[in-house]
């Protein structure tokens, strides 16, 4: 057995105490909280996915305008702030703080105008019948995978802007480290991850013919 | 980020020191007193569904005048014992199963056995306790309200669950909240399996490389990748649930049902869906209760045999393809349930597909038994107990995989008493093994080795005869889920066999207040040891017994070997700890 030699403990030793990789405890953990939340997305997505090829009369409710323009507008947004959001990263890296709350702000306002216009789209579906238990368009498992599909992800959404409206908060007064606006990001960067998915096949899959 | 383990002040009031505690040794003995608590109460349920099946027609007047709508008419209702069944099973996988392997000794020893003060996320540890708390609780209310607990068993097989009260009593908030639970329960086990991963792999001692890791850190860090990407999915599952139920969406309900002679109003859903998330999550669950006892059998057999483990990097590599093989099994769960053949077959060749690995462990098992100066303690018998069960019910699962027998099997006690042995019971006697193993180190003192042993044996003997006879009742098409198989005629010369496990079960359930006993009274009166009362190598042996709050005092461990080194030519006693620099363990 050649690990059980006692080895001097050089640089090829494991020198314990530091993170491998250089990703400490709070990225690594909320890498893994991704994975799995990425799993829950999944899992919803295949249930969506299954109960749609399942039923003969899927609605196709998306007009090109306002839906589509507006769902589009939406991608929009939330690419950006994707952008804006690894400006932050790489200004609270250099340790300029104005910028990086700036450029938190900017991601904030975005997602705030991402969730508006979302919840408008939501409000047209509503005002035109479609419920979590019923769609006068066909069958009502359209209603139960849109809302509860864009719904979860709204929620995280949100609770994306609250999480970066503390970061930014805390920045100025040295309260978090650019490891934290780091962290923050890469949760920001998974929630426009789904939306990458969630748009072709909820939006893009039901255009009105 | 970055920087040392987490190191925090031992917290001085009663509260935040043993309630509210961020220490994980604290953590891991509350998740074990939960396990203790649920495993009582799972054990009670079932002694109702023995008693149900080995005398139908028994009135029972004491429990009558306890339970009146239990016991309704007479006999026990089928209802009631639906329920029992159903809480069992929730209660023993989730709580027990789940609870005790991973979160409690993992939490406790997981990080002395890789040389951390903590866990990488103290808060987030305690937290994660008192969510699986709220859990049970949530879960415990069940049984009280009002149409008693659900009776769509611990699978909530849609479309009975999804459709409330007009489908049985206990479908109603009975199974609302068992469903909240679950959800509850699934976020509780995200925030283990974070602390776990991220522990292992950010705040191992200097010298510990992933190499030198004791077996059993090895299986929990694996279970905890399992836990990490099995429990989402059943959340999103328990979410979709949740809205079928109170939110009026029909996933899991198909059109043109009708229960309890009314049509249900729903549409378009498909009970399968239910099926497969759930059997997605539920296969990894399975091994999520037994890998932990894997890990604590090698590490046990070895130390007891006093002879390295044999074949370390084979034992890695097999939990680890367990663990991948795992996730894509689950169709087996799902064979009558009008799957293409095609998909049968894949999903029967994946599953036989696990035999292989866990042939390599068994077989390494037996090797590292092979020749050893064994040394036969109450945790050394638990452990080959333990090989012993895992190769009684792996064998069953061979047949089981392959859907022409499991056509004819499917939903007999055949599987009962498949599933029973291999993840029931193999996995609690690997809790019994790491308990009395681990026992003096928790609190300082040694359990009695000879009602240790008095245990064993009665509980071996026991779970051997509750559980092999079912495997006769299964072979003669004996039907799982059902409250009275003296119905049928075919059955009825079979009742004696149901009498006699119903016997068995309860002379087993006696023995283990033999362990209860052994275990409190142990705890204030056993034999106070030393630091290493088993001359075992991993590191948690060089600290004090208990550990103080921070384990390891001023003094960083730094580690020089492998953990299983007993029986090393040339060294002046027959094992070499982990941290001895000095001794030269050339081969």
């Amino acid at each position: 057995m050649a690990d059980s030699r006692v080895l001097p403990l050089g640089e090829a030793e494991w020198g314990g105490g530091v993170s491998p990789y250089a990703v400490g405890h709070k990225k690594l953990g909320m890498w893994l909280f991704l994975l799995s939340d990425s799993l829950t997305f999944s899992a919803l997505l295949i249930a969506y996915s299954y109960v749609r090829i399942a039923s003969d009369q899927w609605p196709l409710p998306f007009h090109l305008w306002p839906s589509i323009a507006m769902a589009t507008v939406m991608t929009f947004l939330l690419l950006s702030s994707s952008l804006t959001m690894a400006f932050g990263v790489a200004a609270a890296k250099r340790g300029d703080t104005r910028s990086a709350v700036r450029f938190i702000v900017l991601t904030i306002l975005c997602g705030v105008g991402f969730v508006v216009l979302h919840a408008n789209e939501w409000m047209t579906l509503i005002d035109e019948g479609v419920r979590l238990w019923s769609n006068p368009m066909g069958t009502p498992l359209f209603g139960a995978t849109f809302f509860t599909l864009t719904g979860l992800h709204m929620a995280h959404v949100a609770s994306g802007v609250i999480y970066l409206a503390v970061i930014a908060a805390g920045l100025p007064g040295n309260r978090f480290h650019h490891e934290d606006v780091e962290i923050s990001g890469l949760y920001w960067h998974f929630v426009d991850l789904v939306w990458m998915f969630i748009f072709p096949l909820v939006y893009l899959l039901s255009v009105a013919p | 980020m970055a920087g040392p383990a987490a190191v925090h002040e031992v917290r001085r009031s009663f509260i935040r020191r043993y309630i509210f505690s961020v220490d994980h040794k604290v953590i891991g003995i509350q998740y074990l007193l939960l396990a203790l608590v649920s495993v009582t109460v799972g054990m009670i349920l079932s002694v109702f569904m023995r008693l149900r099946l080995a005398w139908p027609e028994e009135k029972w007047p004491l429990l009558q005048q306890l339970m009146p709508t239990a016991f309704a008419g007479g006999p026990m209702t089928p209802e009631f014992y639906l329920s029992m069944m159903t809480m069992h099973g929730t209660i023993m996988v989730f709580f027990v199963l789940t609870t005790a392997p991973l979160s409690g000794f993992g939490n406790y020893f997981l990080p002395i056995q890789v040389g951390a003060r903590d866990m990488a996320f103290p808060t987030i540890n305690m937290l994660s306790f008192w969510v699986t708390f709220v859990a049970l609780g949530v879960m415990i209310c069940a049984l009280f309200v009002t149409g008693g607990a659900p009776i769509s068993g611990w699978t909530g097989y849609a479309p009975l669950s999804a459709l409330g009260e007009i489908a049985g009593p206990g479908l109603g908030l009975g199974q609302t909240l068992w469903v909240i639970s679950i959800a509850i329960f699934c976020v509780a086990s995200l925030l283990t399996s974070l602390n776990f991963l991220t522990t292992t792999l950010n705040l191992r001692a200097r010298g510990m490389s992933l190499t030198r890791m004791p077996l059993t850190v090895w299986a929990w860090f694996t279970t905890a990748i399992l836990a990490l990407l099995a429990f989402p999915v059943l959340l999103a599952a328990g979410i979709l649930l949740i809205l079928d139920r109170v939110g009026g969406t029909s996933f899991f309900i198909p059109a043109g049902l009708i229960v309890s002679d009314r049509v249900i109003p729903h549409e378009g859903g498909s009970p399968l869906l239910w099926q497969h998330l759930f059997w997605f999550f539920g296969h990894p669950e399975v091994y999520i209760a037994i890998l932990p006892g894997m890990g604590v059998t090698s590490h046990i057999l070895s130390t007891f045999a006093r002879k390295p483990v044999f074949a370390y990097r084979a034992m890695v590599g097999a939990i680890f393809a367990i663990g991948f093989i795992s996730y894509i099994v689950w169709g087996h769960h799902m064979f009558m349930s009008g799957m293409s053949p095609y998909s049968s077959m894949a999903f029967s060749i994946t599953t036989l597909a696990v035999g292989v690995p866990s042939a390599i462990k068994t077989f390494n098992w037996l090797a590292t038994l092979w020749g050893g100066q064994i040394r036969f303690t109450a945790a050394m018998l638990f452990s080959i107990g333990f090989v012993s069960l895992f190769v009684s019910g792996g064998v069953t699962g061979l047949l089981l995989a392959q859907p022409a027998v499991d056509i004819a099997l499917h939903d007999t006690y055949f599987v009962v008493a498949h599933f029973h042995i291999i993840m029931g019971v193999a996995a609690i006697f690997g809790i019994f093994a790491g308990l009395h193993y681990w026992f003096p180190k928790m609190f300082g003192r040694m359990m009695s080795e000879t009602l240790g042993k008095v245990h064993f044996w009665l509980t071996l003997l026991g779970v051997y005869c509750v559980f092999m006879p079912m495997h006769f009742l299964g072979l003669a098409g004996g039907l799982r889920r059902y409250a009275q198989l003296t119905e049928f005629e075919f059955l009825r010369p079979l009742q004696p066999i149901h009498v006699f496990i119903s016997v068995a079960a309860f002379v087993t359930i006696a023995a283990q207040l033999v362990f209860l006993f052994n275990f409190f009274w142990s705890m204030k009166r056993g034999q106070a040891v030393g630091p290493n009362p088993w001359d075992s190598t991993s590191l948690e042996w060089t600290t004090p017994s208990p550990p103080p709050h921070d384990n390891f005092g001023p003094l960083e461990p730094v580690v020089y070997h492998g953990p299983y080194e007993y029986g090393v030519p040339g060294a002046s006693k027959d094992y070499v700890m982990q941290t001895e620099p000095e001794v030269e363990v050339g081969r």
